[in-house]
């Protein structure tokens, strides 16, 4: 299996409000990514073996990424891989996921001798056991410049779609039986309302830099406070205790990653403190909400309403509660899922990997904590 | 005794108002009711109707709050100590401004307390048309979805180009969010805003036929006139993007609602939203209800508790400037 050398060449434009600690410096629609190989490819040389899932359907790669991921890889389903294991098994060098799939464990792991690097479609890597993958000698990636803006736009449309009641009213502007809307059929008003953001990584702080706009006032709660320039920016107040967080805010968005310390971060006891006129927003992972509690929250009127665009599982099962409450939205995991910010995602998955193969660093590698 | 006598103004001694109803719904919320009733006494169109003679002659003014109650030349005849009318809204093409003006009575709208509701709603339903979010809700909640695709998508709204039409107090609003979304703004008005208004909002002023072939967003923040009707027909659908959505929180009859359909089913442009229609509603049988790449809202876009209040406090304190003989801060004039 011959290697080619590979030299990236990039031009990247840092891109307004990017989060300046991640590194990120890829612009949304200026990325010119040109990758030249220092020789030309000879004759029956093969390029890298990337496995993907799938290409198109449930879980597949995007038929128009395909193009592109074919001018640098050798592309392999899982399918083929499977079907003919012994000869393919030695070529795969990389694994591109989508939409978490497949599934990386102990056994496609040793099935794969020449793996260098899984680069995953997104941020957020609690589908893999990041110990195990490095116990085997492969770098991982994530992709955290091309989600920021797409889910900080995902928080934003949730906000206010919940706050005047879009879907709701959609239902009531095109149902048959409803012939007007009632004079009393209110929202509640998002200029000038305080928002609360429990995690305030790249997407948090976009989120922040949209809600300024709107005249919000801004607390925010994180691991970690953020510098001084970068609050005032963005006219953020920092909570250390989430508790004084959550009894201020009109909205509690929560943009956390999902870990064991945030697993359930917001319960009972957490919707309790909220205002009774409060919005949740979720666009981090289902799992970071107690959806027992919320249930219960919701009907209660312990809070006024949520807005998830993710939920525990995806989707949820068909006969659960959540889906027939009245003062929940609920989006399929919308995050990232635009034409260009999917693009991006491959096109940063691609850098990584191609840096992981040069042994050169890589743009987002992850490492297990 | 010491105890100073206190003075309280009978109810009958405050100015008439006549308004639509309490509660219901046509009528007026009645947190709303109870504001009105500390500077007026407050008559419903019942109490009118039954007592027109006697009644009607004290009222001096009247609260149309979602174009309620009708002002027509009957209504006009029967009220003739009637000084202003308070339109709770900024929008009074439902106001036949000429006949009311004949009759020596004054209007007022409340543009300072729809500005930043409206301009949320415009955002909100940029955002939901192009992130599909009322297509998404229904797979999220269907009996039949069973996974959600992975090549299901939406369009990106940071950095795409919004084209506003109309760069009031509500379409500057427009700006000032969308600026932080890193659009890039054109837009298209009557008169150009001043140069630091411009470079404040990042926002460059176009020719409307510039304006809709560049824009990924165009959103209509207009008033209606004889001048805005009709505005977008089928030849500006024509020259926009068909990647480009429309967005519409001015009036229905902005558009040519024929020529939008018809753009909308051969994806002359990819989609439509729209917080205002004619009529409103629509007749259950009409086609825009039908395609599935429109959002329509029943024009709630001041409707929030916050909106609402703002709004009849502004609309009193025009009627009181009125009836007080001081200057209208809000009067709207016959064209």
């Amino acid at each position: 299996m011959t290697q080619s050398l590979i030299f990236v060449q990039r031009k990247a434009i840092r891109a307004v409000g990017d989060d300046e600690s991640s590194g990120c410096s890829v612009s949304l629609n200026t990325l010119t990514f040109v990758s030249t190989c220092s020789r030309p490819i000879m004759k029956g040389e093969e390029l890298p073996g990337l496995l993907v899932n799938e290409i198109g359907g449930m879980h597949g790669i995007l038929h128009d990424h395909v193009e592109f991921l074919k001018k640098h890889f050798c592309l392999i389903t899982m399918k083929e891989f499977l079907e003919n294991k012994k000869n393919m098994s030695k070529k795969v060098q990389a694994v591109y996921l989508w939409w978490h799939k497949p599934v990386i464990d102990k056994d496609l792991l040793q099935s794969l001798p020449n793996l260098k690097v899984i680069a995953n479609s997104g941020v957020g890597m609690d589908h893999l056991d990041l110990k195990l993958v490095a116990s085997f000698g492969v770098k991982m990636a994530n992709a955290p410049c091309a989600v920021s803006s797409s889910t900080a736009d995902t928080g934003m449309a949730l906000l206010l779609a919940s706050a005047r009641r879009l879907v709701e009213g959609y239902h009531v502007a095109v149902s048959p039986g409803m012939e007007y809307c009632e004079a009393d059929f209110l929202g509640v008003e998002v200029t000038g309302a305080t928002l609360g953001i429990i995690g305030m990584g790249s997407i948090g702080y976009k989120i922040a830099l949209r809600a300024k706009a709107f005249e919000m006032k801004i607390l925010y709660h994180n691991r970690t406070r953020r510098k001084e320039q970068e609050e005032q920016a963005v006219g953020a107040l920092y909570c250390e205790k989430i508790d004084d967080l959550l009894c201020q805010a009109d909205f509690v968005m929560v943009v956390v990653s999902l870990t064991p310390q945030t697993h359930k971060l917001i319960g009972k006891r957490e919707m309790e403190l909220m205002k009774p006129t409060a919005t949740l927003i979720n666009i981090s992972r289902g799992a970071v909400v107690d959806q027992e509690a919320l249930v219960i929250a919701l009907r209660s009127g312990v809070i006024r309403a949520a807005a998830l665009d993710v939920t525990y599982p995806e989707p949820l099962p068909r006969d659960h509660p959540l889906l027939k409450l009245k003062n929940v939205i609920i989006t399929p995991h919308l995050g990232i899922k635009t034409d260009k910010a999917t693009r991006m995602i491959t096109e940063e998955a691609v850098e990584n990997i191609l840096a992981a193969l040069a042994g050169l660093p890589m743009p987002s590698e992850v490492h297990p904590s | 005794m010491g105890q100073r006598p206190i003075y309280v103004m009978a109810e009958q001694d405050l100015p008439g108002l006549l308004i639509m109803g309490i509660g219901g719904t046509h009528g007026v919320q009645e947190s709303l009711a109870a504001l009105l009733k500390k500077h007026f006494s407050v008559i419903t169109m019942k109490e009118l109707l039954e007592n027109k003679k006697e009644v009607g002659k004290k009222i001096q003014c009247i609260f149309v709050s979602e174009f309620r109650p009708t002002i027509d030349q009957e209504l006009l005849e029967s009220l003739p100590n009637l000084k202003v009318i308070g339109n709770s809204g900024v929008g009074v093409d439902h106001l036949n401004l000429k006949m009311i003006s004949n009759f020596g009575v004054r209007v007022t709208n409340t543009p300072h307390a729809v500005a930043d509701s409206t301009a949320d709603m415009g955002m909100a339903l940029m955002l939901a048309s192009a992130r599909r979010l009322v297509e998404g809700s229904q797979i999220a909640v269907s009996p039949d979805t069973n996974y959600f695709a992975a090549d299901w998508l939406g369009v990106e709204v940071t950095r795409a180009t919004l084209g506003i039409i109309g760069m009031g107090r509500i379409g500057y609003k427009v700006a000032q969010r969308a600026r932080a979304f890193e659009m890039k703004i054109l837009y298209h008005n009557r008169n150009r805003r001043s140069q630091e208004e411009e470079q404040a909002v990042g926002a460059c002023y176009s020719e409307m036929e510039d304006l809709l072939q560049q824009s990924d967003f165009v959103m209509l923040v207009v008033n209606l006139t004889p001048q805005t009707e009709k505005l977008i027909g089928k030849k500006e659908l024509g020259l926009m993007k068909p990647t480009a959505t429309l967005i519409n929180i001015s009036r229905g009859a902005v558009i040519d609602q024929d020529a939008l359909v018809e753009a909308l089913q051969n994806k002359t442009i990819k989609a439509a939203a729209l917080d205002v229609t004619y009529p409103e509603p629509l007749p259950r049988n009409h086609p825009l209800l039908k395609l599935n790449n429109v959002i329509i809202t029943p024009h709630i876009g001041t409707a929030t508790v916050q909106a609402t209040h703002m709004m009849a406090e502004e609309a009193i304190a025009n009627m009181l400037s009125v009836l007080n003989c001081q200057p209208i801060p809000s009067e709207v004039f016959p064209q």
